[in-house]
């Protein structure tokens, strides 16, 4: 399995360690439950290095990343980064992306860690412009600090003044020692920040962040939990080669009209047609929990599939996103789930599940 | 620690003898292996209940587990305490997590369970 800089520091602190694609990754800590507790209250710090870092670079930069990915990266001023996809010819999503100007000519990919060998060919396969395409992977580090308290904690160790960064912007900076790019962003639903940075600078972060006792430790166990709560979408689950934008409702991250690109045709089309299955969130009304693959039926015919399911404990019960026919999708009807061949009764209710005072999700409009 | 008073299965329950009743539940590891329970389902009172049988599923917030009963009769009580704090299970497994109280069928079959030094080796070689 493949190890981030910051194994030790988990094993340190009594992580539950799994694989994770490829990956040896902390599960959890403390527990699933207290982990996206502290984050909802005050604070919580994810190791999520095991991300791909992909960095494009050069002359032709923005012709490639605007060829094959579906948002417009031609309104990105450095330092501004913005959430996008990657689609195949067929409109069906390869992987989900931020993409981040960091200079001029220069701009990071951060993909699935499930993802980052494909993507990377993917782009290369299609790199016509003769841009600089890299693999930074291995090299570099990131960590999230993500929750209402986290913007105070950033305060105390950085020099300039995180009130005035905004959500999808990013800056470079120096936290003590180490060279770092700080970007307002996250995947929980909370206000937050991730910090990209050298491998071999990952220990000497994470400590420092750590030092302050309010923020706790958290591992995927809960970062799975929070970005349900909040709606959010998971390659593999939400979006897979089989699913369009339309499907998900990222249509928004489409921009049709900037010229040609990868999966544009389909994607004109898809929207056209609309879409044959559609994302909707689920809400438990007995003590049950949909989870991925469960069949969702409504008036005693099947209707549609889970995708993700879990225990909310900001909830207090269960929750899921589920693909459901589209005349099957009105928020307030009721359906069933069969979990273990027992039904659960949900409603379809609208997502966010869970809405924070302060969001600074990657994937919200 | 692993209390000494206790026999435990191979499916990670433990039981408490008091003449012909059998008090079970799960154990730390299995606890510990499942994480934060939210839900239980379990029987009710007189079903009657075999050994190595399904006498009902405990949900983490990541898992569901079958709950397998080590003994076999008829279930006489039922904590009625878990459905709403199952947290019990993870905080007090040999205590307030206890989950039925079984009238043995067959006492002796306590017997083919494992001690707390057996078992600590099994859990150790896992």
């Amino acid at each position: 399995m493949k190890r981030t800089p910051l194994l030790e520091e988990h094993a340190r602190l009594g992580a539950r360690l799994v694989e994770f694609a490829g990956w040896e990754m902390p599960l959890y800590y403390a527990g699933i439950v207290r982990e996206v507790e502290a984050v909802r209250s005050v604070a919580g710090v994810f190791d999520v290095s095991h991300m791909g870092e992909l960095i494009v670079r050069g002359a032709g930069a923005l012709d490639l990343v605007q060829y094959v990915t579906t948002n417009d990266a031609s309104s990105l001023e450095v330092g501004k980064a913005q959430y996008t996809l990657l689609c195949d010819e067929k409109g069906g999503v390869i992987d989900d992306l931020i993409v981040l100007r960091l200079e001029e000519d220069e701009y990071l990919l951060v993909v699935n860690a499930s993802n980052t060998e494909a993507d990377r060919e993917w782009i290369r396969g299609h790199n016509r412009f003769r841009a600089e395409l890299r693999d930074l992977s291995g090299e570099r580090a990131i960590i999230a600090l993500q929750g209402p308290a986290s913007e105070g904690i950033l305060q105390r160790f950085v020099e300039s003044d995180p009130t005035t960064l905004r959500k999808m912007h990013a800056i470079h900076e120096r936290v003590g020692e180490v060279d770092a790019w700080i970007s307002r962003s996250g995947y929980t639903g909370e206000d937050g920040f991730e910090l990209f940075c050298a491998s071999s600078d990952a220990v000497v972060l994470w400590r420092l962040i750590l030092e302050d006792g309010a923020v706790r430790p958290a591992g995927l166990g809960a970062r799975d939990v929070l970005r349900i709560e909040a709606g959010l979408p998971l390659y593999g689950r939400e979006l897979t080669r089989e699913t369009t934008p339309v499907d998900a409702h990222l249509m928004w991250v489409v921009h049709l009209d900037k010229g040609e690109f990868l999966g544009r045709r389909a994607l004109l089309d898809a929207r056209e047609r609309g879409p044959d299955q559609t994302l909707v969130g689920l809400s438990a009304e007995g003590r049950c929990i949909p989870r991925e693959g469960h069949v969702v039926s409504a008036d005693g015919a099947p209707v549609g599939h889970v995708t993700s399911g879990t225990y909310s404990p900001t909830l207090k019960r269960g929750i899921a996103m589920a693909y459901v026919r589209p005349e099957k999708a009105e928020v307030g009807s009721r359906v069933e789930v069969d979990v273990r061949g027992r039904p659960c009764p949900c409603s379809i209710v609208s997502t966010p599940f869970y809405r924070a005072a302060k969001a600074v999700s990657t994937i919200t409009k | 620690m692993i209390p000494e008073d206790l026999r435990y299965s191979t499916s990670h329950e433990w039981v408490r003898v008091d003449d012909n009743l059998a008090t079970i539940g799960i154990t730390d590891h299995a606890q510990s292996e499942l994480g934060d329970v939210v839900y239980l389902e379990l029987p009710r009172v007189d079903a009657v209940i075999h050994a190595g049988g399904v006498y009902g599923t405990i949900e983490s917030v990541k898992t569901v587990t079958d709950l397998v009963s080590p003994v076999s009769g008829e279930i006489v009580e039922v904590n009625e305490d878990l459905p709403d704090t199952p947290e019990l299970v993870n905080e007090e497994p040999y205590s307030g997590g206890w989950m039925i109280i079984v009238k043995m069928e067959s006492p002796v079959e306590v017997e083919e369970l494992m001690s707390a030094d057996v078992y600590e080796r099994f859990i150790q070689e896992i």
